[in-house]
């Protein structure tokens, strides 16, 4: 069930997928995809490998052609066109510099022609180079710069013909996790500045999470869902969505009436269950920072004990294992407050979860 | 929801060229390759006429006892050759890249000269030597030179650099990890070699093995000079072929020299199948510690082979300078004074160079392009695939086979082609196709070490596919196209067996003068003429090597870091 005021853009749409369906031989890809991007829209397509979120911006790109469907770009069917002859930029998961050539050679790759006379281009070049803050290393080859510096003469050389799509594919996995945090805010800032429609491949959710206007989650070729970061994380469509995107445990459960859920000797009680009818199987999540621990969790009716199974200390916050009857949970608690609970391997604890809280999906 | 119709990409222009030049380069291969051979298959089951005989030639060579017996002698000799050479080059590989024995790069250098000579090189010196007026005839204990023994002899030398190319190549790639693994495990040294060493050098010991077999059974040149009154196959069907103008017998002869380059084809590739890989992008490269007990037996290993190497060619030299072997052993440049041995003279010579030249050009263009458009191309139908297949063929087929299908193909008067024959464009074309795999081996891996996406980059900034391939691909890949120049020009100059049946009055290149003069006798100045093509394959490798560096710090500067 798509979220479907979430699946429009905010703005007036820039770029639209129609039914697209891409087979490579027996093996389906994409299976009917639709989606639309707005003008000036930051989207990422998050999903495992092999979900399809790069085969789609490639035939988005034109580097592999969809089979069937149809994609518009800024009213424009591109459909069937070479890549050539569309408008975008492309970082790739690789970054494809030309090792041959310098930073300005690379970034200026592309301004040729009666629309990019000699000065032009290299006053286009020198400004891209002070955007992208690589000014002392402008003669240096690929091989001599940093992972970081190198995507960052990759996105100049992207987007020096102001292309009005800017497509990113995994730009930051091949980077360390510091870097990478630091570059994904200086994409979003520079998007922001030049306001370029954006998509990018992820399959980080952290990064997803932190730098989009939306998400398209996908899975076997297929999206999940599509919505703003927010609504992704707090209202996944679905049980895939949930426990792909943000960490939650999960366990088997059966709908009971009322809006409860009951795994084993316990009942919860779920806002998530209401349009379930009761007697049916269902699989349930819940994120860790949702769980109420001791004295916190004595304000909700349906509290019950636990035992702890492990803690693990991970700096701002601990993360506890908990088991109940069979089902494992998993709280986090800020690591000030731990003082304050008896949470020893083995010591029992009252555990709560609020109903609005618990996210549920039909299962099998 | 609708189902919508099916997209039908348009091609653009990039797309239109690689298509185009695709196209191009299946006709090439299938005219000048593909049909010649199938037409040879033909001409197998004919009779002179033209006329359908079935297995009846096949039969005749059969019952001929000449023909069958030259099949048997080129087996054995090939066979024995290998036994030779593969352990020799292997010891001689193992010490220039396991040991740590002083001059390898000499070692090395020395290993490739007998490539830039023609094989006729090592056979005339042997001549010098043990020959009816050689200076050692005493130590073959009575037995003669001209036979079985001066081919093995000369066979050894000639194939020795191919095969220890190979191995070199095949034992560089060691894991240190793994021999510090075994150490660690206290492995004995033996154990250690038997269980990594050996292994991981299969492929190479296979490849060397099948390598060596296949060029002694179709090599032409030493056979002819060395091999008197010995008959084998590859002087079994010029004698077909040539001399009693039977080409029907000639294209069966042509088939069975098919099948052992074929059958060894096929088992390099299994072997290559079961060939695990050794380096991931891990490995740390082995580097051996000075050990004396292996070191010096190699060092003096490394030193006889050098020195048996260099005195072949230093005896062919001297000898060419001799005036009158053994009698009057003053120095002369009379013998290179060619005209008055051979009609064209120094002609000859020019020609080669020329035929050598072309080849170089016209096939490192051919070879790098259509390596590219195979590569790099965006469709990849069944053409690709098949051009894919017909780019590796001429490895499996021996140059005497390749001449005889083109005889056959271009002398034909219903070819339209027909004109071509005994001009130096046919010369330049079949030793272009003769040498095309090992050329496009070496230009697929100089391809696929380029990043995947350049094109779609370039592609996406707008830049069409011919600016890129000019900007960036050609360059980075220089060093493989040189040394693709090179290999076809080398090759071209000393090649026997591929143009012997297809020059023509005007178009004698100098490897088949030096043919030409031993068989009239005039051994000093065969010895000459094949001395001046080592002089101008070293003079260019040596121009390769200065030259090569230069370029180098032109066009790799962004390689340092």
């Amino acid at each position: 069930m798509l979220d479907l005021l979430a699946a429009r853009p905010p703005g007036p749409t820039y770029l639209t997928v129609e039914h697209v369906t891409k087979r490579f031989g027996g093996f389906t890809a994409l299976h009917d995809v639709s989606l639309s991007v707005g003008a000036g829209e930051f989207v990422s397509f998050l999903g495992p490998s092999g979900c399809g979120k790069t085969t789609l911006l490639r035939a988005i790109a034109g580097l592999d052609m969809a089979s069937s469907g149809r994609i518009t770009q800024a009213g424009r069917d591109i459909t069937a066109l070479p890549p050539a002859e569309r408008d975008f930029g492309i970082v790739f998961q690789s970054y494809a510099l030309f090792p041959n050539l310098s930073v300005v050679g690379n970034i200026g790759y592309g301004l040729r022609g009666a629309a990019w006379p000699r000065e032009k281009a290299r006053a286009r070049v020198a400004e891209l180079i002070a955007t992208v803050g690589l000014e002392e290393h402008a003669q240096k080859y690929p091989s001599q710069l940093s992972g970081g510096q190198q995507q960052r003469v990759a996105l100049a050389r992207a987007l020096a013909n102001r292309p009005g799509l800017l497509l990113l594919d995994e730009p930051l996995s091949a980077l360390d996790a510091i870097v990478r945090q630091r570059l994904r805010t200086e994409i979003r800032a520079v998007q922001k500045a030049l306001g370029v429609t954006t998509i990018m491949v992820t399959h980080d959710q952290e990064e997803a999470l932190s730098i989009s206007d939306r998400i398209v989650v996908m899975n076997a070729g297929r999206i999940e869902q599509i919505g703003t970061p927010e609504a992704v994380y707090r209202h996944p469509a679905s049980a895939f969505v949930a426990s792909f995107v943000g960490r939650s445990g999960s366990f088997d459960a059966m709908v009971e009436p009322l809006g409860r859920l009951r795994a084993g000797n316990i009942s919860l009680g779920s806002d998530a269950v209401a349009s379930l009818p009761a007697g049916a199987a269902a699989r349930a999540f819940i994120r860790p920072e949702d769980v109420k621990l001791g004295p916190a969790a004595e304000a909700y009716p349906g509290a019950f004990m636990a035992i702890v199974g492990g803690v693990e200390f991970l700096g701002p916050f601990c993360r506890i294992h908990l088991l109940v009857e069979g089902v494992t949970l998993e709280a986090d608690v800020p690591s000030d407050q731990m003082r304050g609970l008896n949470l020893a391997n083995s010591a029992r604890v009252l555990v709560a979860v609020p109903a609005d809280k618990v996210m549920a999906y039909p299962h099998g | 929801m609708a189902e919508l119709a099916l997209v039908r990409p348009r091609a653009g222009r990039d797309q239109r060229i690689m298509q185009g030049a695709l196209l191009l380069a299946a006709g090439f291969l299938a005219l000048f390759l593909v049909l010649p051979l199938a037409w040879l298959l033909v001409r197998a089951f004919q009779d002179a006429e033209g006329g359908f005989v079935g297995l009846a030639n096949f039969a005749a060579y059969v019952t001929t006892p000449a023909l069958a017996a030259s099949a048997w002698n080129s087996l054995w000799v090939a066979g024995l050759t290998s036994l030779l050479v593969v352990p020799l080059a292997f010891c001689f590989a193992y010490a220039l890249t396991r040991s740590r024995i002083p001059g390898k790069p000499f070692f090395r250098a020395v290993m490739l000269l007998p490539v830039l000579a023609p094989s006729l090189l090592p056979a005339l010196a042997l001549i010098y030597l043990f020959g009816n007026q050689g200076m050692l005839r005493g130590w073959l204990l009575g037995h003669s030179v001209y036979g079985p023994i001066g081919i093995v002899i000369a066979q050894v030398f000639y194939c020795f650099p191919h095969a220890a190319l190979i191995l070199s190549v095949a034992l560089a790639g060691a894991d240190g990890r793994l021999y510090e693994a075994a150490a660690a495990l206290k492995v004995g040294r033996w154990r250690m070699f038997t269980t990594i060493t050996l292994p991981s050098a299969t492929y190479g010991l296979v490849s060397a093995s099948v390598v060596v077999f296949t060029l002694v059974v179709t090599d032409f040149g030493i056979a002819k000079v060395i091999g008197g009154q010995f008959p084998v196959l590859a002087t079994e069907v010029y004698k077909q072929v040539v001399g009693q103008q039977n080409f029907n017998i000639g294209a069966v002869v042509g088939i069975v020299l098919l099948l052992p380059a074929v059958g060894g084809f096929l088992l390099e590739r299994w072997a290559q199948g079961r060939q695990a890989g050794v380096l991931s992008g891990r490995s740390v490269p082995y580097a051996p510690k000075v050990r004396l007990a292996r070191d010096v037996p190699l060092l003096l290993l490394c030193l006889a082979v050098a020195v048996a190497l260099l005195s072949v060619v230093g005896i062919a030299a001297w000898g060419s300078a001799i005036r009158f072997w053994p009698y009057n052993l003053t120095l002369t440049w009379a013998n290179y004074d060619f005209g008055r041995f051979d009609s064209a003279g120094w002609d000859a010579l020019l020609l080669s160079a020329r035929m050598a030249g072309l080849t170089a050009l016209c096939g490192t263009a051919i070879v790098f392009l259509v390596a590219y458009v195979l590569e790099r191309g965006v469709v990849q139908g069944p053409l690709a695939g098949l051009v894919r297949f017909a780019a590796s063929m001429p490895l499996a087929v021996p140059g005497l086979v390749l001449g005889l299908a083109y005889i056959l193909f271009f002398n034909e008067p219903l070819n339209p082609l027909g004109f071509l024959y005994g001009t130096l464009a046919i010369l330049v074309l079949n030793s272009l196709v003769h040498f095309y795999t090992v050329c496009h081996l070496t230009a697929v891996a100089a391809i696929r070490q380029l990043d995947p996406e350049f094109e779609s980059a370039s592609a996406s900034l707008g830049v069409p596919v011919w600016l890129t391939f000019w900007r960036v691909t050609l360059p980075i890949c220089l060093p493989a196209i040189l040394e693709i120049l090179v290999y076809l020009f080398v090759n071209a100059m000393t090649t026997v067996s591929a143009v012997i049946f297809l020059y023509g009055p005007d178009t004698k290149p100098a490897s088949i003068a030096v043919v030409h003069m031993d068989e009239a006798g005039q051994s000093s100045a065969a010895a000459a003429m094949a001395c001046t093509i080592l002089a101008v394959n070293l003079g260019l490798k040596l121009l390769h090597l200065a030259m090569g560096g230069a370029i180098e710090r032109w066009t790799q500067g962004w390689r340092r870091r």
